[in-house]
């Protein structure tokens, strides 16, 4: 892959679903993570993915971008089937699927411009890197998109002298800039403060007026409660129920999770 | 904060002032030696191999990963190459194949890392011991004298002498031809390290296996190529070494293990990965062997240059530790406080 991939699907018409999982089953040796796993997103929604540590939320999420293969079950991506050989997280770039990952989505050591463009990376045919282009577009996205008011930091960077908060900054500023049209966010208000957790919330509010999908996976129900359109709920890698916040109160959805867990 | 910004990008700053300081040091100890041409010259010939070796191990240790089946190379490679040219005379050909012979065998490393998932240091450690039996078994313990090989061009090409006419034997005439090639190499594996997409990749794999599979390296290919290129470079440092003694030793690869491991830890590259540094580690290959000549030089007996090594590289992984790795030091002294809150958090 050369320079900044061409991005797919933005203006394909004609879908309902951005992605559909049928009958989608995952195992790590003997132990099923993910059991008949059905579950379509619509082309603007946010769907919230709640459920207790270890109910497969974060192997749902792989299992949806290529990072981990299902062992059975088939994955749709704008109404057309997935072949799961050749599915990856490249693949799932370039169809206009990116995440947020907690913690797990920034190299440390490594400056923010590389960070930006890691995976796909501006190029000649040789494959080196463009490292003035990129410099400069990261830079651009450090000042617009995400609104960079944090002393002296720049493209030079590393992750590693950022707060918690700077770095969902950076990850999902990244996700806006590749125009994902389904972005993933693996709890991206863990370990933010207040003001920093507002950012996030209105970000995900804006992904859905500009017509795109997101999965906002959270552990703070008040957040998620707050945005999504529906909520999904996971348990032992089983989608156990489905929630509108509108007929759920927070202290309601709160008391059912806990019932859910005590009936383990 | 001009300054400091530009300190930052030469990341090989400090290790350049302390071979600076150590050549100083030296040069008073042992004037004779370190101020005349010759001994600058000598290096140019006997540098290259370890040069070779710490360049492939900078990528291997900045992807977090590590090669110790680099010194069954230099024998399993060199015998294939020696007895291809001596036995066989197959010239150029016998050049090629003893790469390959290299090649090969890294990339066989690169399979048990990365598809079979055994950890380098322990699917590396099986290597080298299977390589180098496999010299010593195919030569039958005995060593290959390339008599006359300075006639044929492979010998002229790859380690001959620059001549400027004049007496044979002058410093200037001993301007070795692989210090040229390996200076092409190092230029080009910075350019691959600092430019390329692979050593952006590798970096990001030494930071962290997962946020490189998150971010959609394919992380088992990026390792089978990071070994294949340690395992192509020990080749060529193999049959550099064979030629420039015009001799093949089943144990030419013994002394390589610490020395080239130390020139790359010395020179910055980071232990855990996700950091590294060309410049540094060819620095790091001078301090190497600049403390070994420096030594014996200046009188001491020759049985302290291991122990002086060591302590150098020692000494210059815990500087890094200091200064790199914060929330290491921090456990550090955690640990070394005993009786809890009497040291001050640094």
């Amino acid at each position: 892959m050369s320079t900044g991939d061409v991005v797919a699907g933005s203006g394909a018409a004609g879908y309902q679903h951005i992605v559909r999982l049928a009958d989608v089953q995952k195992y790590f040796g003997a132990v099923q993570a993910l059991k008949n796993i059905n579950l379509a997103i619509g082309r603007n929604e946010i769907v919230g993915l709640i459920g207790d540590n270890g109910a497969g939320k974060s192997t749902l999420i792989k299992t949806l971008t290529g990072v981990l293969k299902p062992s059975a079950g088939r994955i749709f991506i704008r109404e057309e089937e997935v072949d799961l050989d050749d599915y990856s997280v490249h693949m799932a770039h370039k169809l206009a699927i990116q995440t947020v990952f907690q913690d797990k989505s920034l190299g440390e050591k490594q400056p923010l411009w590389r960070n930006f463009f890691v995976g796909r990376q501006i190029t000649n045919r040789l494959g080196f890197i463009d490292i003035k282009q990129e410099k400069a577009i990261a830079e651009e996205i450090l000042k617009k998109a995400i609104g960079f008011r944090g002393a002296g930091i720049t493209v030079e960077s590393t992750v590693k002298q950022l707060s918690g908060g700077e770095r969902q900054g950076i990850a999902i500023g990244r996700a806006m800039h590749f125009k994902a049209d389904l972005i993933i966010l693996d709890e991206p208000t863990v370990a933010l403060a207040v003001k920093e957790v507002r950012k996030v919330l209105d970000f995900v509010r804006r992904i859905k007026t500009q017509g795109h999908a997101c999965i906002y996976i959270e552990h703070n129900l008040a957040h998620v409660h707050e945005v999504a359109d529906r909520l999904v709920v996971l348990d032992r890698g089983e989608i156990v129920a489905e929630v509108r916040p509108e007929d759920m109160t927070v202290p309601e959805l709160t008391e059912y999770l806990i019932d859910l867990q005590q009936s383990h | 904060m001009a300054a400091p910004a530009a300190i930052r990008r030469l990341d090989a700053l400090p290790i350049i002032l302390v071979f600076g300081l150590l050549l100083l040091l030296f040069m008073a100890t042992a004037p004779n030696v370190f101020l005349a041409p010759n001994i600058y010259t000598t290096f140019l010939s006997t540098l290259p191999p370890l040069i070779l070796l710490a360049m492939g191990l900078t990528f291997v240790i900045g992807a977090g990963e590590i090669d110790l089946s680099f010194p069954s190379v230099l024998a399993f490679s060199g015998f294939v190459f020696a007895i291809l040219f001596k036995e066989y005379q197959l010239g150029w050909l016998a050049f090629l194949i003893g790469l390959l012979s290299g090649v090969l065998v890294g990339w066989i490393n690169g399979l048990l890392v990365a598809r079979l998932g055994i950890p380098s240091f322990i699917a590396t450690l099986g290597t080298q011991f299977f390589w180098a039996g496999m010299a010593t078994v195919l030569s039958g313990g005995k060593s290959y004298a390339l008599r006359g090989a300075e006639d044929s061009s492979v010998w002229g090409w790859l380690v001959g002498r620059f001549q400027f006419g004049g007496d044979d034997y002058a410093w200037f005439n001993q301007i070795s031809i692989q210090a040229l090639w390996t200076a092409l190499i190092v230029a080009t594996l910075w350019l691959i390290l600092n430019r390329h997409r692979f050593g952006e990749h590798v970096l990001f794999i030494g930071d962290s296996n997962d946020v490189a599979q998150v971010v959609g390296i394919d992380v088992a290919k990026e390792k089978i190529r990071l070994f294949t290129l340690m395992g192509g470079l020990a080749a060529l440092a193999a049959i550099l070494l064979t030629l420039e003694n015009k001799n093949y030793f089943g144990n030419q690869g013994q002394g390589y293990l610490l020395l080239a491991i130390a020139a790359v830890l010395i020179g910055g590259t980071s232990i855990f990965g996700g950091r590294a540094t060309i410049l540094g580690s060819l620095f790091g290959c001078f301090i190497v062997m600049v403390i070994e000549t420096g030594l014996v030089a200046s009188g001491l007996e020759g049985s302290w240059v291991r122990t002086v090594q060591g302590l150098v590289f020692l000494v210059a992984i815990i500087f890094y530790l200091f200064v790199d790795e914060p929330q290491r030091r921090a456990a550090l002294w955690q640990k070394l406080a005993i009786g809890g809150s009497a040291r001050p958090q640094p």
